[in-house]
């Protein structure tokens, strides 16, 4: 089983690089081909695993020792259980998807190779990131995705836009990591291992508080990565970058890092509920929050990020609540769907010359047939309902707010789902429906490639019947997470909110439709309002964030370089060179090569080095009588 | 009558040490540095004799035999760089040594 373990870990790896040999020269296919074939062998490594997984077992490794100090031992250690190996199918199913995807997605792109080298570098490194068996590897897989999301956001470096976009997102999630390392310092510290196992074994016996810091150093990470509020604004900026990308990392893997940091640390976040309720109360508010804002934008990859948010926020619903298993699979069929959606959007801009305003568009579903069909199936996963896999995944959620108690939060996720159902179809009917707006522009719409169209459909596929595997995979993750089943006690209720959900997101879908399918141009009242106003700016937020936090840091930043910088250190540094020049200067005399003022020279050394050695051994003989006096000054 | 002690002696050698160190510092001509180095050697070897015998301790008068025969090999080489230097140039005036100029 080691062996599936490398070939699922390495194969990634070996893509990265030889993609990476052909970086600077023009498209060649063979990179496309090669890598998709080593994630596709990835994958099939996974599915091995995992049938070994459920039949109970699990495979853990210790690849090489890695720092050994003291009582410090962090080896390269990886562990395939329940919850790694659930990751591990959605990063290899989703990538191979997204490889064979982009093959005809960047076909014109000259930057072929080389994207298809990031991308192969960022599985690897969400690889490392789950299968670690230590917060050091979960670390550095964190570190390396980030890395390359990075160059993947600022993929087309010649746009202003995307670096700056591939630079907020670095940075914000750098700002997520410091509190992320404090929180594997802290772990270290108090329980002297970083090993999972070791470390949470340990935990029970620290004190409350101790743990709580750690919950909270941790979730800041998890926040971060996860673009949780207040640090979310860069994942709708992070748009910038090849769909794709998108596609894989910003709304089925990288993502939901987060979500998997706190399912992975679910004994410690079992033990401090007061930290949960407040994962679940922003993850509510997260979804609230985002959903919202996806209601009127008008930028069709934009729309689906804010939805990711949104949804990222029901996974941290489901594991502040303590329902692991919940989040986990929430967070496998959100991946197949919303990979899906934006592979989708990604065939769409492709048609319309990488037009992103749906309003520009209506119409597509004649010429885009297939593309039609999926994005209709994924935003009908996303809305959830019977029988796809967003209703197994997302009902199960509702019921997690429902059974703790949490009305509050319960209502909050209702409402967002009739907001999800009512974006999603917004969209839906704006691209796909009414009239062929887009000809005014002089569009001239194509479905895409048939090789890409059979790429994505076992992500329909997926999408479809994902809900099945529910039992199976309960079954499965519950040898190892907390396996509260979720059940609410009168039938009648349950039904009652499973119903009423239902028609609720229905309702949503035919007023979404009823609104949208015949549009002719957005309400110019509408856009007066105030509402509108404070949506399509994102609760201003990034404004904020503008005015009060970039701008006061620049003017800080100028003051700090005009006057310390140029006045202080480099005036500091310029005199000590200036004084070095000019005692050389003085001193060049010396060395006039006369012999008789050398000679001179030479005596004055030798008396002052007599006189050094006289005055230093009177010093220490009259020491006691010196540091007498000396002390009676001080007194 | 005065005994002459140990005092005197180092009186005598820092006496010559300051004449040999004013000679070397004071003149131009090449064969008169010699001797003013000769003159500081001397001027040592007087100190390390009055002390060897004040503490009866042969190792300082032996360290004297040392330097004497340094000081004579020295004062060889020298002399012969010298007798090259004023065929060469035809005076030995220290002033006029400056090819080491920097």
């Amino acid at each position: 089983m080691e062996l599936y373990l490398y070939i699922a870990l390495f194969s990634p790896l070996v893509g990265a690089l030889f993609a990476g040999l052909f970086g600077a020269s023009p498209k060649t296919l063979l990179t496309g081909v090669v890598n998709s074939s080593l994630l596709f062998a990835s994958f099939l490594s996974s599915a091995v695993l995992l049938g070994y997984v459920l039949n109970g077992q699990t495979v853990h490794v210790e690849m090489m020792e890695w720092m050994a100090t003291g009582n410090l031992y962090i080896p390269f250690g990886f562990v395939v259980d329940q919850v790694s190996v659930t990751m591990m199918m959605v990063v290899t199913t989703v990538s191979t998807v997204v490889h064979v995807y982009s093959i005809g997605y960047m076909d014109h792109d000259k930057g072929f190779n080389r994207f298809f080298s990031y991308l192969s570098a960022f599985v690897f490194s969400m690889m490392v990131l789950v299968m670690s068996d230590n917060f050091a590897g979960l670390f550095i897989g964190w570190e390396g995705v980030g890395l390359c999301s990075w160059l993947l956001i600022g993929f087309w470096y010649h746009k202003e836009s995307a670096t700056w976009a591939a630079n907020e997102a670095f940075i914000m999630n750098r700002i997520a990591d410091l509190g992320m390392l404090i929180g594997i310092f802290l772990v270290y510290w108090n329980t002297g291992s970083l090993q999972y196992d070791k470390a949470f074994a340990v935990m029970p016996t620290l004190d409350n508080m101790t743990l709580t810091y750690i919950g909270v150093f941790l979730f800041i990470g998890a926040m971060g990565k996860s673009a949780q509020f207040p640090l979310h604004t860069w994942l709708a900026d992070a748009m910038e970058g090849p769909t794709p990308v998108s596609a894989l990392i910003h709304a089925a893997t990288m993502v939901t890092a987060g979500v998997y940091l706190v399912v992975r640390a679910n004994p410690l976040y079992h033990m401090i509920p007061e930290m949960g309720l407040f994962i679940a109360s922003l993850g509510a508010f997260v979804a609230m929050f985002a959903a919202t804002m996806a209601l009127v934008n008008r930028d069709m990859k934009r729309i689906i990020a804010y939805s990711t948010l949104s949804q990222l926020g029901y996974m941290f619903v489901a594991a502040g609540l303590g329902a692991y298993w919940v989040a986990l699979f929430h967070l496998m069929a959100h991946a197949f769907f919303k990979a899906l959606l934006f592979l989708g959007a990604g065939n769409v801009m492709h048609a319309m010359d990488d037009e992103l305003d749906p309003f520009k568009m209506g119409g597509l579903r004649k010429s885009m047939k297939w593309t039609f069909i999926m994005m209709t199936l994924a935003s009908v996963a996303l809305a959830g309902i019977y029988p796809l896999a967003g209703f197994f995944s997302k009902d199960a959620i509702l019921e997690v707010g429902f059974v703790e108690h949490h009305y509050v939060i319960y209502t909050v996720l209702l409402l967002t789902a009739g907001l999800t159902a009512f974006y999603s179809f917004r969209l839906v009917a704006l691209i796909f429906h009414g009239e062929e707006r887009y000809k005014v522009f002089g569009f001239h719409p194509h479905e895409a490639y048939k090789f890409v169209l059979i790429a994505m459909s076992p992500l329909a596929l997926l999408a479809v019947i994902a809900g099945s595997f529910k039992s199976t995979y309960f079954e499965m993750v519950t040898k190892i997470l907390p396996n509260t089943e979720y059940h609410i006690h009168s039938e009648v209720t349950e039904w009652t909110m499973i119903i009423g959900t239902q028609l609720f997101v229905i309702l949503a879908i035919f007023f979404a439709y009823k609104k949208y399918i015949n549009f002719k141009g957005e309400n110019k009242e509408f856009e007066k309002r105030l509402v509108y106003k404070v949506l399509i700016n994102q609760y201003y937020v990034p404004y904020f964030y503008e005015e009060y936090i970039t701008k006061p840091y620049r003017e800080l930043s100028t003051i700090f370089w005009k006057k310390v910088d140029l006045k202080v250190v480099d005036a500091t540094v310029d005199c000590i060179a200036n004084g070095i020049y000019k005692a050389g200067e003085n001193t060049r005399d010396m060395q006039n090569g006369s012999l008789s003022s050398m000679l001179r020279w030479m005596v004055a050394g030798t008396v002052i080095l007599l006189s050094l050695a006289v005055a230093f051994g009177l010093a220490v003989r009259y020491a006691d009588e010196i540091s007498a006096v000396l002390s009676g000054l001080g007194a | 009558m005065m005994e002459i002690g140990l005092t005197h002696y180092l009186v005598l050698s820092t006496v010559l040490f300051s004449i040999g160190l004013l000679g070397v510092m004071r003149r131009k001509n090449l064969l008169m540095l010699f001797f003013a180095t000769e003159i500081l050697l001397n001027a040592v070897n007087v100190g390390f004799a009055a002390i060897s015998h004040y503490y009866n301790d042969l190792t300082g008068q032996m360290f004297a035999f040392f330097i004497i025969a340094i000081a004579a090999s020295e004062v060889a080489v020298g002399l012969g760089l010298l007798i090259a230097w004023y065929k060469r140039h035809g005076n030995i005036n220290l002033d006029a040594m400056s090819s080491m100029r920097g």
